[in-house]
């Protein structure tokens, strides 16, 4: 059941994403041209997502623990570090330059545009990379 | 289309799409959460695939191939048409731009999903930090490509 819940919420997800849009880089990077092509519709998705999540974390982390798992595996850390800067200004100049972030560039892979296949290749090396200089073998990144 | 070939340049503003979309978003990272106790992040969920095979890939490796299922149902039941999209850039700052989203989402511990949602829903200073750095370089990014070196 655990399993079939996560393909099932993966499923919303992609639908999601690309209902709203968020699949199309040139969407995406319109939504940062604030001062050109704006296009607001990221603030609107974002928003309905945050308001849908907030409430529904409210609800669902009442249980003592999830249905099919033995424990919320809530992010831990604490502080603003050095890390957590760099890697955020890292991160915006790669989503500034090509209007992707990883969750719609993966989703993009299906319409078979090379570009999908070429920012997702990178990333992952990207990924591989910092996980190996930053972060233990095994560790997952600390917030998401 | 494949890489700038001028078309598709201007995209519409499309709130309600927008706001349906977000929803499924949110009822997603609200599922995985009360079922698996997980956060919906992207980094998170892919990131892990990439080095040694574990136990609680599974479910990560599911979510993804729900991701895509989602993705491509969606297109068919006509919720988005995909000749609208077009990439900004060439091959080679695709690339780079890749490389660098790669390092900074693992570097800073998420992206748009796990910092930018599920972090900021359950009020996480980090995540709210981290959001408005990101959101900030982005749109610094985009002024300087377009307005002051001039890509379209």
């Amino acid at each position: 059941m655990d399993k079939l819940t996560a393909l099932f919420a993966g499923l919303l997800f992609g639908a999601g994403l690309t209902l709203s849009g968020m699949v199309n880089p040139m969407k995406v990077q319109n939504f940062m041209d604030i001062f050109g092509r704006w296009d607001p519709t990221l603030l609107f998705v974002m928003a309905a997502a945050l308001a849908v999540t907030y409430a529904g974390y409210q609800m669902v982390l009442k249980a003592p623990r999830p249905r099919f798992a033995l424990a919320f595996i809530i992010p831990s850390l604490q502080g603003i570090d050095e890390r957590l800067i760099g890697g955020a200004v890292v991160f915006g100049l790669g989503w500034g330059l090509t209007g992707f972030c990883p969750g719609p560039a993966i989703a993009s892979l299906v319409f078979g545009y090379w570009p999908s296949v070429w920012f997702v290749i990178a990333m992952a090396a990207g990924m591989a990379i910092a996980r190996h200089l930053f972060l233990g073998t095994d560790e997952s990144p600390s917030d998401g | 289309m494949n890489q700038l070939d001028g078309t598709n340049l201007v995209t519409a503003f499309t709130p309600l799409s927008g706001l349906s979309g977000g929803i499924l978003i949110g009822l997603s990272a609200v599922l995985l959460m009360g079922a698996l106790g997980r956060v919906a992040g992207i980094t998170g969920i892919f990131a892990p695939l990439l080095g040694r095979w574990r136990p609680d890939n599974a479910w990560r490796a599911l979510f993804l191939i729900g991701m895509l299922a989602g993705a491509i149902l969606t297109a068919l039941l006509g919720g988005f048409d995909s000749d609208s999209m077009a990439f900004p850039g060439n091959p080679l700052t695709t690339v780079v731009g890749g490389f660098l989203v790669g390092i900074g989402t693992v570097l800073g511990g998420g992206c748009t999903s796990g910092h930018g949602i599920c972090g900021i829903a359950r009020l996480s200073v980090r995540s709210m930090v981290s959001t408005a750095v990101f959101m900030f370089f982005a749109v610094a990014t985009v002024f300087m490509l377009r307005h002051v070196i001039g890509a379209s």
